[in-house]
């Protein structure tokens, strides 16, 4: 995964509540196999006409938010779906920060598995921000992760609280399948004590089925 | 009654019971029961594993269907959608490989992969079960801690069958009182997600209890569970009892005999112990409940069927006036019009929530010997799984629901999700029992309105909302 340091960037304000992944990646997208190209289609009925025509009146399509990669967002960014197409899309489309007053639990977590940093700052903080971006074209934050800081360059400095795992996760860029097969030999002994099985008892109609293991 | 020291909820008994690892300062490993795995977020998941050079640590524990992208008619014929035809080949290929037990399209057993899950007894109390699925929340009606998790996920669950969690924080809702003929489970959870707020449940487990929830229904349970993630909420769980144990007993995958009792002795000790303490309690009379009606593009955007769709003023926050209005706008709705004047295109009765047996039967009561409204251009029926489906139509079901105009169909997400074929066009409204109302998912510019089985059922007949208490019918699923 990409670590994360610093990063300074425009600011896209994206001015709703509740912005679900169903928004961010349409079902239509999700058959994909692959994890990469969804930047293309992010928030893709919002910002395409029919013929995938660009809609003027969507934010991400205005020339003054080209270029942008601090997506700055109202409460419950995420909501919905636990698909990780929507934090594949935000850092395809070159987001490397997210900044609301909140997530919702799934999206969040998966954004960590992105090396994406979502910043979480008061609702007034936000409402800040949002004023900022909105009156000034090109405004840009500085994200600092090892200080926990987004700042401006007209002196706005905010501080921001985040786990110390997942900072360091981000920090190093760590595997986290990686970092829990260090703990391999716990699992097997957690595994003699611990045994869920799934014998079967009666017929199913099903494909590959592996025998249930012995305990 | 002997007083437990250190009394522990549900959530903590079965988080306790499956701590491999944990060190202060960093999520807890967590070891993983079941995985349930299906097409839509598992393609990369396996593919990273490969690329990994690692296996699949428990096939045995890992279950897979096809259900989120598969046609519900023509299962005869070649899928016409040559990308979804390739996912699901993927699929059947990732579990050849790892040996994985799959339910294919083909399969007696095929369904929703919530619905199956219980079905087959794969779920059981006290288990923890994720799958790449946001309503795996479902399963927790059975007294298991289950919750939907990303691809990278998936894909760490596959290598090690544990997960990297942090403990949440707990809630309970207490729903006390006796719910009216016509108000159902749906009804309960939607007024939930009202009073606590699309983002209320986030960062908390939930824990459903109270005399309505006792007296719900596996399947009923199995509907509030399944929308705990629309309150924000990532597990919502029932505690088990004589219900839960009578609904998994001689299913497949549920231990027979004296092994099953033993089973029964220890699931007793999973509730919630005398005096635990929850960070939120929250509490709903479910005797004052109407059936209720979604009218925006969030399940929290809901109201009672003889209320009116809301005035934007009423809101005191700016921001919510301008999300209410945002989404009135989309509904194509006015405000302060009837919710039972809102005429209607398309009905669907199915999904993880609400397919299950007990709703198709309620709801075949509603439309027996009547006939769809003329402004309707589709009403289709999609039970939850083939065993439904084959169990409905030797009850007669499918007559009753095709004699009324509705269409019959094999099982999958259909319409809930629209990935398939089963979409709700441009501008077109539909009554839907399916837990999303969000813009554009059951297709681009569709307008949903979410609701329960028995009032789809109504609408279906009527061509528009009514209030299911005024019909003389059993309505009870």
């Amino acid at each position: 995964m990409q670590p994360f340091t610093k990063h300074t960037g425009t600011v896209l304000p994206l001015d709703r509540l509740n912005v679900d992944t169903d928004q961010m990646v349409p079902k239509q997208f999700l058959k994909s196999q692959s994890k990469t190209g969804f930047g293309r289609v992010l928030f893709y009925d919002w910002r395409y006409l029919p013929g995938e025509k660009p809609n003027p009146d969507f934010i991400l399509n205005s020339p003054r938010y080209q270029g942008v990669s601090v997506l700055l967002a109202r409460a419950n960014f995420g909501c919905g779906s636990s698909r990780e197409h929507a934090p594949w899309a935000i850092a395809d489309y070159g987001f490397r920060v997210l900044i609301a007053p909140s997530y919702a639990d799934i999206f969040y977590s998966n954004c960590f598995k992105n090396g994406i940093l979502p910043v979480t700052l008061s609702e007034q903080q936000v409402d800040e921000l949002f004023k900022r971006a909105e009156k000034e074209q090109g405004y840009a934050l500085t994200v600092d992760l090892p200080s926990q800081t987004v700042s401006d360059a007209h002196g706005l400095k905010y501080n921001f609280e985040i786990d110390e795992f997942r900072k360091r996760v981000l920090l190093e860029g760590l595997d986290d399948i990686g970092l829990t097969l260090k703990y391999e030999a716990k699992i097997t002994t957690f595994e003699q004590t611990h045994h869920p099985s799934a014998t079967l008892y009666a017929p199913v109609d099903a494909k590959y089925a592996p025998k249930a293991r012995q305990q | 009654m002997m007083q437990i020291m250190n009394p522990k909820t549900m959530y903590r008994k079965i988080w306790d019971a499956h701590l491999v690892r944990q060190t202060p300062g960093e999520p807890s490993l967590i070891y993983v029961d079941r995985h349930l795995v299906h097409e839509t977020t598992t393609p990369q998941a396996f593919t990273g594993l490969k690329e990994a050079g690692r296996k699949v640590r428990r096939p045995d524990l890992t279950f897979a269907v096809m259900d989120h992208a598969v046609p519900t008619k023509d299962r005869n014929l070649p899928i016409v959608d040559e990308i979804a035809a390739g996912q699901l080949q993927a699929l059947a290929r990732n579990c050849r490989e790892f040996g994985i037990t799959l339910f294919d399209m083909s399969s007696h057993n095929q369904g929703i992969i919530h619905v199956i899950g219980p079905e087959l007894g794969i779920t059981q109390p006290g288990q923890t079960i994720v799958c790449g699925d946001s309503h795996t929340s479902t399963h927790g009606a059975f007294g298991t801690l289950a919750f939907g998790i990303g691809t990278s996920e998936v894909e760490h669950v596959l290598a090690t069958q544990c997960l990297s969690q942090y403990e949440s924080k707990t809630m309970r809702i207490v729903v006390d009182g006796a719910r009216a003929n016509g108000v159902s489970a749906k009804d309960i959870i939607l007024a939930i997600i009202r009073k606590i707020g699309i983002m209320g449940g986030t960062g908390h487990v939930v824990e459903y209890t109270g005399e309505a929830i006792r007296a719900l229904s596996m399947e009923g349970r199995m509907t509030v569970c399944n929308m705990s993630i629309e309150g924000g909420a990532r597990a919502g769980m029932v505690a088990p009892d004589d219900t839960t144990f009578a609904y998994l007993e001689g299913r497949p995958y549920v231990p027979r005999g004296k092994e099953f009792q033993a089973a029964v002795e220890t699931w007793k000790l999973l509730p919630s112990d005398e005096g635990a303490e929850f960070d939120v309690t929250v509490t709903l009379d479910a005797s004052k409940l109407s059936p209720q009606v979604t009218w925006g593009t969030n399940p929290g955007m809901v109201t009672g069927v003889n209320d009116r769709v809301p005035d934007p003023a009423s809101y005191s926050d700016p921001d919510d006036q301008k999300a209410v209005t945002r989404a009135l706008e989309y509904m194509g709705l006015k405000a302060g019009t009837p919710m039972v004047d809102i005429p209607l295109d398309r009905i669907f009765i199915g999904s993880c929530t609400n397919s299950r047996l007990s709703d198709l039967r309620a709801a075949a009561r509603v439309v027996a010997g009547k006939h769809i409204a003329k402004n309707l251009k589709e009403a289709l029926v999609v039970p939850g799984s083939m065993t439904i489906k084959a169990q409905a139509e030797s009850e007669g079901l499918d007559r009753i629901f095709r004699d009324a105009g509705f269409e019959w169909r094999d099982s999958g997400c259909s319409m809930c999700i629209a990935m398939n074929p089963d979409i709700v066009p441009p501008g077109e409204r539909a009554a839907s029992t399916s837990n999303r109302n969000f813009e554009g998912r059951q297709g681009k510019d569709s307008r949903s309105h979410l609701v329960s089985p028995v009032m789809a059922a109504a609408a279906a007949i009527a061509g528009h909302f009514v209030d299911i208490r005024e019909w003389n019918v059993d309505a009870v699923e």
